[in-house]
């Protein structure tokens, strides 16, 4: 048997990414640790991990894609591939849920405390108007399914170039929606701090947006590897991965612009 | 196979040339470190889990010096040897971190790498005729994330946890007692952990997944599969789908300390009882990660013992689905004394007790395998009945305190110690020593002692009955958890108990010894040592098995490995 693989699957050499990850995960870890209770350098040594473990994941992919062009990536360790980013949007679908859970825990059962007042939104609390840049913002991201869409498609028919614009046209809706967050967490009428409205408002919507954010770095990822002739029209699972990975964003946002936006922000009176 | 019309140059080059590292051994750096190799992360595994294993049962130890007798013994000595400021309240603080790094470390650190990292690894792929796992390099950042995480949990034992040094929460973490009691970075620290630990489990549960799915050997169905396999499958899609939940609430821990939310602060609007709906939302199926793939483990070794296949393997099989899909809507019984209402917690009385049906059916199948079969004690095989015993005890306290009423009155107290040790570490430990003896062979190369297992059982099951059945009567008698004194009434069953320990202790001595002398000079082992009741597929392998098995796939003919024990896989070593 000694060295005749006679299967598909894809038998790998020792690689140093998994274990230089994991310590820069501990370095990122204690930093941060470090960060929170004023230690010296924590400020240093928690951004240092984070280059740290960008660097590492960044070296693993490239592994990968290489792997991806000498032939390794046979059809069932496609499929592996596709059960891989499956599961992993399905965990990261259950971490929203535990915001989720937060959210309706403290909107259905609104306590009697001083900064709620027994009722949701909380009593003098001013919401943002969900139909003002909200509503905006879901358009803008369903407008990001479709071109992400059209990009697939123009890369099954052979066309680059629509490959091309559909990409950058998903990537611009994208940085757009992370802007127009940032000015409304910058012009939020309510406080992160002190009471639950801004606590399950910033963090659900703030994963959210973290995610917006890593989804357009994926995209504009695929989109330098359009530019440099990657992905072929049977074969491009990165871009696939990323265009699940989008639409996975997409949909979040709208659970939480109908539950958070909506619905948690009924009855009150926007802000002007 | 690969589409080359757009950048055909891309996909001819250096073709394959990544492979011819991998035909042979890496050095001993590359091999350890840098793995991609299942059974070496798998060995990686079981070391990890039996040095967390000797410091999380080690801290036991000191709790039951410290219970052995009325009244305050240790606890200022071990305090100020962590560092911890003088005085009395610092003292009985490094008592609650006791309890926090036993569970933690018990629970992250011991059992599920020994279980889904150890023989998860070691065994699955063999068992369904695979070469390797799925994503053998994400294989090992499983791996090696967990070894920052217990860093960091074994760190916060040295830095202020607010009190004293340590983090003093327990192993779940319930704010307010985690967040506005707890000042310093030590419970930041154990959150941290757990986020690593949780990431490392994440990945491992995808990984398992996609391996079990897409590469059973050429006509291996779902339905002639291993039930060890079965087990690992169902636990992964319980890693998967509840260590999220757990990410998000610690992370709200997080925030609550750090930057002001209150999630969990009634002043702010926020509730404490939603962190114990969050973390039970985990924390239940976690109970069942720690013991499926310990039910998969036992039905191979009953029915390898027995000479007999597993009785009712379809039944086997979808009682674990089963009792892991429940597993997610009984949570709230961890919580009956919370200020649940009265139709809730029937609600969850109710759905609580269903579990005992597909675990009966469990527990009557192995007992139905056994009956009639021509049984040989050998080691793996007592530990094995001694789990179906001792899990049945802890499975029958389980249905006692799955009641919302009877828990009012036993919520807390040593009755629930003594329950939930009956079920994990006389359970799932029970599994990992049967495992352990049924596949050190296969896994070393070398025979275990039979005589050394045998005392290794039969004293280690004697030391723990000891230590924890006089735990359900301190229970009954109102004993509360986590003190570290108590009225001299029940000073007579605490000293029962820590002497239970004493003689754990011994047993785990010869384990050791066992290992010790089996490794360097017990006799070789066949690839069968068990003989015609080992049918599964890493019997058909040398001991231990080639660098990469399955070069060539097995194919898994008509008939069910099964229902039919006089059909043995082709012989492949």
């Amino acid at each position: 048997m000694a060295g005749a693989k006679n299967h598909d699957y894809h038998i790998l050499p020792p690689s140093p990414w998994p274990l230089l990850c994991s310590f820069s995960a501990l370095v990122l870890a204690s930093g941060f640790i470090m960060y929170l209770h004023s230690v010296h350098y924590g400020a240093l040594i928690g951004p240092l991990g984070f280059a740290m473990l960008i660097f590492c994941m960044g070296s693993w992919w490239v592994d990968v894609i290489k792997e991806a062009h000498a032939g390794d990536h046979t059809p069932v360790v496609q499929l592996h591939l596709r059960y891989g980013m499956i599961l992993f949007i399905a965990s990261e679908v259950m971490f929203f849920v535990g915001w989720f859970w937060a959210f309706f825990d403290a909107s259905l059962f609104p306590k009697a405390v001083d900064v709620v007042g027994g009722v949701w939104p909380p009593k003098g609390l001013t919401p943002i108007n969900p139909f003002a840049f909200p509503l905006l913002n879901t358009m803008i991201l369903l407008c990001s399914g479709t071109t992400v869409t059209w990009a697939h498609h123009a890369l099954i028919h052979g066309d680059r170039k629509g490959l091309k614009n559909g990409l950058w046209c998903t990537i611009a809706l994208g940085l757009l929606f992370s802007t127009i967050q940032a000015y409304e967490y910058i012009h939020a009428p309510f406080a992160f701090k002190g009471n639950i409205f801004g606590a399950t408002f910033f963090m659900a919507t703030g994963f959210h947006g973290f995610h917006v954010i890593v989804g357009t770095i994926f995209l504009a990822v695929c989109q330098y590897r359009a530019y440099k002739g990657d992905f072929t029209p049977r074969q491009h699972f990165g871009f696939e991965a990323a265009a699940w990975y989008w639409h996975f964003v997409d949909v979040v946002w709208l659970f939480l612009f109908l539950s958070i936006y909506v619905w948690g922000g009924w009855g009150a009176t926007y802000a002007a | 196979m690969t589409d080359t019309t757009a950048n055909a140059h891309f996909f001819q080059k250096e073709e394959h040339h990544e492979h011819h590292g991998a035909d042979h051994r890496p050095g001993f750096f590359a091999r350890w470190f840098l793995s991609t190799n299942h059974k070496d992360i798998g060995t990686l595994y079981l070391i990890f889990a039996i040095t967390a294993g000797i410091i999380g049962g080690g801290i036991s130890g000191l709790m039951r010096a410290e219970l052995a007798h009325p009244g305050i013994q240790y606890l200022p000595m071990w305090a100020h040897f962590f560092g911890a400021p003088a005085g009395n309240d610092a003292a009985l603080h490094f008592w609650n971190v006791m309890v926090t790094a036993h569970g933690l470390i018990m629970v992250f650190f011991m059992v599920m790498p020994a279980m889904i990292g150890g023989f998860g690894n070691w065994f699955v792929p063999i068992m369904i005729g695979a070469p390797d796992m799925a994503f053998p390099r994400m294989n090992n950042v499983s791996f090696w994330l967990i070894v920052p995480a217990f860093t960091l949990l074994l760190g916060s034992l040295f830095v202020s946890g607010g009190t004293g040094n340590g983090a003093g929460t327990g192993w779940t973490l319930y704010a307010p007692l985690s967040t506005s009691g707890s000042a310093g970075p030590s419970v930041d620290m154990c959150i941290l952990a757990l986020h690593l630990a949780g990431a490392s489990s994440i990945l491992g549960a995808v990984n398992f997944i996609t391996t079990i799915l897409n590469m059973r050997a050429p006509g291996m169905t779902l339905h002639k599969m291993p039930l060890f396999a079965w087990s690992v499958l169902v636990t992964a899609f319980l890693l998967l789908l509840a260590l999220p939940v757990l990410a998000a609430a610690i992370t709200m821990l997080l925030t609550d300390r750090n930057f002001g939310t209150t999630f969990f602060d009634a002043s702010g609007g926020g509730d404490p009882i939603l962190y114990q709906h969050l973390f039970w939302f985990f924390g239940h199926p976690e109970v069942y990660i720690m013991i499926l793939p310990g039910f998969g483990m036992v039905s191979h070794i009953i029915s390898t013992f027995s000479k007999k296949p597993i009785f009712g393997y379809l039944g086997m099989a979808y009682a674990m689905v089963a009792i892991g899909v429940v597993g997610f809507v009984v949570w709230a019984h961890h919580m009956y004394t919370t200020g649940l209402d009265v139709n809730t917690k029937m609600y969850f009385t109710a759905a609580t007790m269903v579990i005992a049906v597909p675990t009966g059916i469990k527990i009557f199948s192995w007992i139905a395998t056994m009956w009639g079969g021509s049984i040989s004690f050998k080691t793996p095989m007592v530990w094995a009945m001694g789990f179906i015993f001792m899990f049945t005890v802890g499975g029958v306290t389980g249905v006692v305190l799955a009641n919302g009423g009877i828990d009012n009155y036993f919520q807390d107290t040593y009755y629930v110690v003594a329950h939930f040790h009956y079920v994990l570490s006389l359970g799932a430990v029970f599994s990992l020593f049967a495992g352990f003896y049924y596949w050190f062979p296969k896994m070393s190369g070398k025979m275990y002692n039979e005589f050394l297992g045998q005392a290794h059982f039969w004293i280690f099951f004697v030391g723990v009955n000891v230590l924890f059945f006089p735990m359900h009567f301190l229970g009954a008698q109102g004993m509360p958890r986590r003190y570290p004194d108590y009225p001299d009434a029940f000073a007579k069953w605490n000293a029962v108990a820590s002497h239970g320990y004493e003689i754990m202790v011994v047993g785990m001595g010869i384990f050791f010894v066992n290992i010790i002398y089996s490794l360097i000079a017990g006799p070789k082992a066949p690839a069968n040592p068990w003989g015609e009741g080992a049918t599964t597929l890493e019997w058909t392998l040398s001991s231990p098995p080639p660098y990469h098995q399955f070069e060539t796939l097995p194919i898994i003919d008509a008939g069910d490995l099964h229902d039919r024990h006089d059909r043995r896989p082709p012989d492949r070593v």
